[in-house]
């Protein structure tokens, strides 16, 4: 996650060469009444990862299979990295292209080994590259190579099974990869690891991904940019997760969105990115009266009891320290709870505050310094600030020059 | 009852020997009617109307008295082993074809889908994916042909096919005698036996040739 808001942002400033180009693609099934994809033009960044989001039958499916002409299309041109491959060899084509599907389709009569070793195989590599590209992947999918290799597909859970999907598409190495809904049959929480996994993953080999999902919350996660459709593969908007949820293009895009965009938005801002609070902080240690006097000096009602190493020890409050005046800092008062890292995601830091007892939340760095304090305020001017960046940018090229300017540095 | 087994003693080169040639005509014509059943299967499956023209026409084959198709090969291919074989070839392929195309249906999707999405060609798809996962179906016919030949076999020896058939025909041919007993009842053994050890065999065999993740 970390990786991802970075590449996000820097896709909305600079987009990358572009690696797949779709050209007025169509398909037309046979003896249907509409196209199921009707003249859709995309461009997809190299390395960053775009997301086909949309209601079910829009046509998600049909535009990711075009991609590696597992659906032939009836109309338009499909230009992989520079080259018009609308006519190529399919099979030579699909050993460039990694491909996971929802159903995994692991193949249950190979070993986990075998299967990984299928297109390395068909690319001719030798034996020995093969067997290392082996453990190496699935190294890179947290599957212990000794534990796993000779195992067959059934002896594997569903989130493992799904590992090793992964893991065979990206086996030869391959510049793109295309992934029809590879979470969707996984329980909450294994999917919520996963893609946090692929996320990581991602980070290191920087593929250009190809991702197809219904649901607009994995979208908003996983996307550098999202792709919404509408039926027919038409794009309603095809922008960054911010801008989407900050500046719907239309009312298609802000029912789909949903209500509550603005919480789905926390998802996609991290703590280190905010203005921390300020807040009374004392030393253990500290005369109780000294304390009252910081108190008394700022406008909150409890103050931070932090130890030698700037380590968030107890709250204490006015009437903790009246109560008991001879008692230390550390056995009066309540326990610090809700301590988050700059790292956590808004909506982790807003979780844990709401939770809390003094309903604020913790900032400490590695090594659990103090740093700040996350609260209700910061958390909605964060949401403010948001909103105008995103206003601003959805603007560039309506206003003035020096307004445009002034969006780019806000964005910043 | 110890005169059977005084005649079974009597016999017993004899019924080996038979037992033997029974055996091998059954074996060759499992082996031929897999072959070309498969084949049928593997060329047919994809498409409706190939796919009932071949299962009516295996069909149908069944649907011939064994006595009748026996006789008729006679003008064409005269007495012996080699009309036994043709026949029970012709008898054999329905439920290997059957198995075949079904197994190659039952494939998931999924799986098909994956093979082609990493470049594997029709054939590869084909060899290395969809007829080792529909192989134990096929297997399973190819047991059903063996049992279903293994009986037929034995009226081979109308056209003078070799097998326990002998032992029937000679019973059938003294009936009223003593001995006529016997050579039916040891005929019919005997075929019992072949057919056991066929089953046997091909249900080893069928799990030696089966990957273990999909047993
Ligand atoms: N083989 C086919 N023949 C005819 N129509 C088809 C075929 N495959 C898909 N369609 C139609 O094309 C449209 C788009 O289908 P597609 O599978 O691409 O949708 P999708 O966006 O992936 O939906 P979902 O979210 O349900 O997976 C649908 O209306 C569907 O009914
Ligand atoms: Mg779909």
């Amino acid at each position: 996650m970390t990786e991802q808001t970075s590449t996000a942002s820097s896709a909305a400033t600079a987009p990358g060469r572009t690696m797949i180009k779709l050209e007025g693609l169509g398909k037309q099934y046979p003896k249907e009444p509409k196209p199921a994809v009707d003249n859709l033009t995309l461009e997809i960044p190299e390395g960053e990862i775009v997301i086909l989001v949309g209601p079910s039958g829009c046509g998600k499916t049909t535009t990711m299979k075009m991609i590696n002409r597992i659906i032939e299309p009836t109309s338009g041109r499909i230009i992989l990295d520079g080259e018009d491959v609308t006519k190529a060899d399919p099979d030579q084509l699909r050993r460039k292209i990694g491909y996971v599907i929802q159903q995994i389709g692991l193949f249950p009569h190979m070993t986990i080994a075998q299967n990984i070793a299928t297109v390395p195989k068909l690319l001719g590599w030798d034996a020995k590259k093969i067997d290392a590209r082996i453990d190496e992947l699935l190294q890179t999918v947290s599957m212990a190579p000794e534990t796993y290799r000779n195992r067959y597909p059934k002896q594997l859970s569903g989130g493992q099974r799904q590992r090793v999907g992964v893991a065979r598409a990206l086996s030869g190495d391959p510049a793109v990869m295309l992934m029809d809904e590879p979470f969707g049959a996984i329980d909450p929480i294994t999917r919520d690891r996963l893609q946090n996994e692929f996320l990581r993953l991602q980070a290191e080999v920087r593929k250009t991904i190809v991702f197809v999902t219904h649901d607009i919350d994995e979208a908003i996660k996983m996307g550098d940019r999202i792709a919404i459709l509408q039926e027919g593969s038409r794009i309603a908007q095809y922008d960054t997760p911010e801008q989407i949820l900050t500046a719907p293009a239309n009312d298609f895009v802000a029912d789909f969105i949903g209500r509550g965009a603005s919480l789905k938005r926390l998802n996609l801002s991290r703590v280190r990115d905010i203005q921390l609070s300020q807040w009374p902080t004392v030393q253990l240690g500290e005369q109780p009266s000294r304390v009252l006097d910081v108190l008394r000096a700022s406008d909150k009602g409890f103050a931070l009891v932090l130890d030698e190493q700037r380590k968030p020890r107890r709250w204490v409050s006015a009437p903790d320290l009246q109560r008991d005046e001879n008692r230390p800092l550390d056995q009066i008062g309540l326990a610090p709870e809700a301590i988050v890292e700059p790292q956590a995601t808004l909506n982790d830091a807003l979780n844990e505050l709401i939770t809390a007892n003094y309903s604020v939340a913790i900032v400490v760095n590695a090594s659990g310094e103090y740093q700040g304090i996350v609260d209700i305020d910061s958390i909605t001017e964060a949401i403010r600030t948001m909103r105008t960046d995103a206003r601003a940018r959805a603007r560039v090229g309506l206003d003035e020059d020096d307004t445009v300017d002034e969006a780019a540095q806000v964005g910043r | 009852m110890s005169e059977f087994f005084d005649f079974l003693g009597r016999r017993y080169d004899d019924l080996i020997e038979v037992g033997l040639e029974h055996m091998y005509l059954v074996g060759i014509s499992v082996l031929l009617s897999t072959a070309i059943g498969v084949f049928i299967g593997v060329t047919t499956y994809r498409t409706e109307r190939p796919r009932e023209i071949a299962l009516a026409v295996t069909g149908s084959f069944l649907t011939i008295p064994s006595f009748a198709l026996f006789i008729l090969m006679i003008p064409i291919m005269g007495i012996g082993a080699p009309p036994v074989i043709v026949a029970l070839t012709m008898y054999g392929l329905l439920p290997v074809v059957r198995n075949t195309i079904t197994g190659l249906r039952e494939v998931d999707q999924a799986t098909v889908e994956s093979a082609k999405g990493m470049g594997m060609g029709r054939t590869q798809r084909l060899v290395r994916i969809e007829l080792p996962l529909a192989w134990p179906v096929i297997v399973t016919g190819v047991r059903v042909t063996a049992l279903v030949l293994v009986g037929i076999a034995a009226v081979g020896a109308i056209v003078d096919g070799p097998g326990y058939g002998t032992f029937i025909f000679d019973g059938l041919a003294r009936v009223g005698s003593p001995a006529a007993i016997n050579l039916v009842v040891s005929g019919m053994l005997g075929v019992i036996v072949v057919a056991i050890l066929f089953d046997t065999l091909l249900a080893v065999l069928g799990k030696l040739t089966t990957s273990r993740g999909i047993q």
